[in-house]
């Protein structure tokens, strides 16, 4: 719907003001929201990260930020935080890829399985810890089960082996969701591409990864970053799994900010809020040039 | 090589299979443990969640699919006889509804607007809105407590529901749709005389009707879902969304917590059924961030 009409008149250039007027008017409401819930009060955070206090407002430029990254709690979080993300994204986005590739395999039952690997999309995480919790509970089925085996019973989630049961409470929320967006991905691979290989006779394994996964690269990078948002909202999992205060394995960046909110403290909150903004921008500004690079003669 | 394909699609039925059994058993477990008697679900999950009144607990863990005896108790006791957990209930529909029809509300006209004019100022503020999407909780919720506390809102569901209804998840989402509607339709519309306000609810709009109910969808589940902006934003237990509650349930009341837990799924398991396939419609979407 794009207006290519360039008029060089004065006619054209009165009608041009009048157009972005007109555009003006329809993004208001949302324009204006977003800068008053959003964009001034970011600023202001922005603002109070550099100050040293609310009342005095002395410009100490970095401290606080140079105190935050020597808090404990601020750098266990982060590295809990981090650890998890760097195994769950990669697990979200390959078992996702798993899956859409099964389910576009001729086998049948195929749109019944859709729907059950997207159920639990839709189901509320509070509603399914208690089945959690009589899953992974010291006393709990899993380790009935391994019991029968002779292998050790482990108090799931108090010890090292907890990250195991969120990660597994991450995926079974979440793969669905990447499973149909990869499964639209794999449907605009152009068929003619895939049949040719086929009559040159090529292995399942290279039309995978010289095909199928070059066109796949901006469904990778969309669900990569994706997964990474989700993976810092898992602090929800931790949360009503265990509360307030769980293993110090689970303490996530959200903990930490929860804690920060409690004691009101304007300078902390407003620092973590903006290394965390930076570190994210960062994050998805190098997944956009290693997508650019993978997938760039396939694009245009 | 015609045999090796039916093997190689026969693991992967039954891989698909195991699969299936494990994302469907934890719904389905909580649906029919709310239909146990408290007294049976203490004998089952005693171990677990010792409780510390009497009566028959087992000393391993029965993980049970079928009740023995199928019991409304647990319901009657949660809906009826205590108004907290409908209270709560009615919490997370007050928050949610108004979040889910302003959200799209607001977002439909800034879709257009992102659809039908096009300039560097606007594709800027476009990207802007993609980076304020991709931001996680642990940053937007410090402007959103500030706001708050500015307005004077904190505590009060409008704390939760101002900066939902201004979420850019929507725009971003419709704006891929309605970029999808051919402009001749415009064009015409235009040749008739419409005016813009027109040819965005009679034209776009309408156009766009199973992408704003699939993006509905998709706000929905994501603020029914939600713990972090409560838990922050409304520091009153009494206004918590059920979502919440659900966790602080005590020991005592496992049954209980069962069929509430289930009650809570209920309203988007029946929009899930219901709007499956434009469930999927609207994510596969929201598949790219470029363009």
């Amino acid at each position: 719907m794009r207006k290519t009409r360039q008029k060089r008149t004065a006619e054209g250039r009165a009608e041009r003001r009048q157009d972005f007027i007109r555009s003006l008017c329809f993004l208001f409401p949302s324009l204006a929201g977003v800068a008053v819930f959003f964009i001034v009060p970011f600023g202001v955070v922005v603002y109070y990260s550099l100050i040293d206090g609310v009342g005095s407002r002395n410009f100490v430029f970095l401290d606080n930020f140079t105190r935050l990254l020597h808090n404990s709690a601020f750098l266990t979080a982060s590295k809990n935080t981090l650890r998890f993300s760097a195994v769950a994204v990669p697990l979200a986005v390959i078992l996702a890829i798993v899956l859409a590739l099964m389910l576009e395999a001729r086998i049948p039952l195929k749109s019944q399985f859709r729907t059950f690997f997207l159920s639990p999309m839709m189901v509320p995480v509070a509603s399914v810890v208690l089945i959690w919790q009589v899953l992974f509970n010291y006393n709990g089925t899993i380790n009935e089960f391994l019991m029968l085996f002779g292998a050790e019973r482990i108090d799931w989630l108090q010890s090292d082996h907890c990250q195991w049961v969120v990660l597994i409470l991450f995926l079974w929320k979440n793969l669905g969701y990447n499973m149909i967006l990869f499964m639209a991905g794999l449907s605009n691979i152009p068929k003619d591409l895939l049949e040719v290989a086929d009559v040159e006779g090529a292995s399942e394994a290279y039309k995978f990864f010289a095909i199928k996964l070059r066109y796949l690269s901006p469904t990778v990078l969309f669900v990569t970053i994706l997964s990474l948002i989700n993976s810092f909202k898992v602090f929800r999992e931790v949360y009503l799994l265990t509360g307030d205060y769980p293993y110090e394995e689970l303490y996530m960046l959200q903990h930490f900010m929860n804690n920060t909110f409690r004691s009101l403290d304007y300078q902390k909150l407003s620092a973590a809020a903006v290394i965390m903004a930076v570190v994210m921008v960062v994050l998805i500004a190098l997944l956009f040039k290693i997508e650019d690079w993978f997938g760039k003669d396939v694009e245009g | 090589m015609k045999k090796k394909r039916y093997f190689s699609r026969g693991v992967m039925f039954l891989l698909c299979l195991i699969f299936a059994v494990a994302f469907l058993l934890p719904t389905v477990l909580t649906f029919t443990n709310s239909f146990m008697s408290e007294a049976e679900i203490k004998s089952n999950y005693g171990m677990i969640f010792s409780t510390t009144t009497g009566g028959y607990v087992s000393k391993t863990v029965n993980l049970k699919f079928i009740p023995d005896q199928v019991t409304l108790e647990q319901y009657i006791s949660g809906l009826i006889k205590s108004p907290d957990y409908l209270l709560k209930f009615w919490n997370s529909v007050m928050l949610v509804i108004p979040i889910v029809i302003l959200q799209v509300s607001v977002a439909s006209v800034a879709a257009y607007s992102f659809t039908r004019w096009r300039g560097k100022i606007r594709s800027g503020i476009f990207f802007f809105y993609v980076i304020l999407m991709l931001m996680p909780y642990q940053v937007t919720l410090v402007p959103n407590y500030l706001v708050s506390s500015w307005l004077g809102i904190l505590n009060t569901r409008w704390s939760i529901i101002l900066p939902g209804m201004f979420a850019p998840f929507s725009v971003f989402l419709l704006t891929k749709f309605m970029r999808r509607i051919p402009y001749s339709l415009i064009e015409a519309a235009k040749v008739d005389g419409a005016n813009e306000w027109d040819i965005f609810t009679k034209i776009c709009l309408p156009q766009c009707r199973s992408a704003l109910y699939s993006i509905a969808i998709l706000v929905f589940i994501d603020y029914w879902n939600m713990v972090e902006q409560p838990l922050i934003l409304l520091q009153d237990a009494d206004s918590q969304p059920l979502s919440v509650f659900l966790s602080s349930i005590n020991a005592g009341e496992i049954g209980l917590a069962f069929a509430m837990a289930t009650v809570y799924m209920v309203p988007s398991l029946l929009l899930f059924l219901h709007g499956e396939e434009y469930l999927v419609e609207g994510i596969a979407n929201s598949g790219s961030v470029k363009g």
